[in-house]
């Protein structure tokens, strides 16, 4: 190919920088044990090449596809439970965190000092719920109540309250604040100055948010089924570290189908409120 | 409130009541005195993390590997991601791009876990299976991304080169490239903000990375070296966050 270097007059450059890349991955590539030539290795070949081959077709007997629907159910209530669980959560701190119900933003306050020194414990606390990935909870409390849903319930209510109460806080806060400000220097108190001065402006969003939050978790709780969470996850675990590809076939064609729903739905619903 | 938003309010407080019971999920059991004291004594056994040299050192390598797989990852999927965004994005005939288009959603649809779990038997335990199982998922995200960049830049300065007797490849790198590469490269790094977080979970499955090691402390009963793995997890997302806050801030202002 003719792209001759010479009429390009940025092409050594272009290439003195892709040299230092390279060289800037090197350790990289060491640190990941970048190795395609394992792939090719029997030892690995032989039981991936088995495992693949034995996708189709997939497992379609009576009893496999009734344990399939049970566990699909099963991570369907999960994403129900945990998004109920992580509003409960979430609510609450959205109201201590959101700076829109400040007193001292209309006018001196008695005890402005207490109400602030109780926001920010609140906001470290979001921060945490949220900063440790809801697989790390569900491994967390796998371990501290057993296998089986529960343990990914607690996993959403603790990370899905933390996203929740973070977005939440920040939509009352987007919103006009005015109606808000003039029911408190009315001497309405706090909440109701919340329910009757924020909450009817911030309602949908927070409603079309949460619902896709739901279906976030819908995603979740099959992935958090992997380290024995319950629901779909857990039986495609089982399968494939029994090396079972027809059923690891089954419950991922599941899985794409249900996430496929999972989007239609929350779409459709959150149209119809709108 | 109407009666449109009385109903819908009692068709969900039903819904869930129903899953938590389809789950036989007992809220009683769980807040007895005994589960609570139990509970309790699960978690003081996670303090203090443990910050002994030694451990800490195992930390940072951790902590390095987990950078290093999303990073490969993310530059491996860019690559993948292209060479497959050129034909979906009807570069190469009507076939070709349904082709890639499926290819890519198939790609995008299975999670990262998934992936991992697959290539953990294809490759053995360790770092390379993680950071191919981000780099198959990224691959299907990124070329999407990069298909409609490529689908919605102007087709002029390619076709100039091509009347002016350019070969094709030299029309796409001097006429297409430079009009898409900011696009993409900005994907790229977004993507890789994501990567990072899910490589540090990744290794549950025994990909490599931070996971891995929670995994093993965990199933050894150490703890306390399981909350260090915990708070560098933390730490890694909390910087992350930050980062990418701050260049955000001083790209767009």
């Amino acid at each position: 190919m003719r792209l001759s270097l010479a009429r390009d007059p940025a092409a050594l450059p272009r290439l003195a920088l892709a040299l230092v890349a390279v060289a800037a991955l090197w350790p990289g590539l060491r640190l990941t044990e970048f190795d395609p030539a394992v792939l090719l290795d029997p030892a690995n070949a032989g039981p991936m090449g088995r495992f693949l081959a034995q996708f189709l077709p997939p497992a379609v007997t009576p009893e496999f596809l009734w344990l399939v629907g049970k566990s699909t159910l099963e991570t369907l209530a999960i994403a129900n439970v945990g998004i109920a669980a992580a509003f409960a959560v979430a609510f609450p701190l959205s109201l201590l965190t959101t700076r829109c119900l400040s007193l001292s933003s209309i006018g001196p306050a008695r005890n402005w000092r207490r109400f602030a020194a109780l926001r920010y414990p609140a906001r470290l606390l979001l921060v945490l719920l949220r900063g440790i990935p809801e697989l790390v909870w569900a491994l967390l409390f796998v371990r501290a109540v057993g296998l089986g849903a529960t343990a990914g319930v607690i996993a959403l209510a603790i990370t899905y309250g933390g996203m929740l109460g973070k977005v939440y806080a920040e939509i009352y806060e987007s919103s006009a604040t005015r109606p808000a400000g003039a029911l408190m220097e009315a001497g309405a108190g706090r909440l109701q100055a919340f329910f009757y001065g924020v909450l009817p402006q911030a309602l949908p969003e927070m409603v079309s948010y949460t619902v896709y939050r739901w279906e976030c978790a819908v995603r979740a709780s099959v992935i958090m089924g992997f380290v024995g969470a319950g629901g779909l996850g857990q039986q495609l675990e089982l399968s494939m570290r029994m090396l079972n590809g027809a059923e690891a076939c089954t419950i991922l064609l599941t899985f794409l189908v249900l996430v496929l729903l999972a989007d239609a739905a929350s779409a459709l619903f959150r149209r119809w409120l709108a | 409130m109407n009666a449109r938003g009385i109903a819908l309010l009692v068709t969900l407080c039903a819904l869930v009541w129903g899953s938590a019971a389809f789950l036989g999920l007992d809220a009683s059991g769980v807040f007895t005195l005994e589960a609570l004291l139990a509970f309790g004594a699960y978690l003081a056994a996670f303090f203090p993390p443990d910050a002994s040299g030694p451990f800490l050192a195992k930390l940072w390598i951790g902590t390095l590997e987990t950078l290093a797989i999303s990073a490969i990852a993310t530059l491996l999927a860019a690559v993948s991601g292209m060479a497959v965004a050129l034909p979906a994005a009807g570069r190469f005939g009507a076939l070709a791009r349904h082709a890639a288009r499926l290819a890519l959603n198939a790609l995008r649809s299975i999670p990262e876990l998934v992936f991992a779990a697959i290539m953990v038997i294809a490759a053995g335990l360790g770092p390379f299976a993680g950071t191919l199982a981000l780099a198959l998922h990224t691959t299907g995200v990124l070329g999407r991304l990069f298909a409609e960049a490529l689908e919605n830049t102007p087709r002029e300065p390619a076709e100039a080169l091509l009347h002016a007797g350019s070969p094709r490849v030299a029309a796409f790198f001097y006429g297409t490239l430079p009009g898409v590469l900011p696009q993409c490269i900005a994907y790229a790094l977004y993507r890789w903000e994501i990567n990072i977080r899910m490589a540090a979970v990744l290794g549950f499955v025994g990909a490599g990375g931070l996971g891995q090691m929670l995994h093993v402390s965990l199933s050894l009963f150490h703890q306390q070296q399981a909350s260090a793995v915990i708070a560098a997890m933390l730490a890694v997302v909390i910087v992350v966050d930050e980062a990418s806050a701050l260049v955000r801030r001083r790209m767009g202002a």
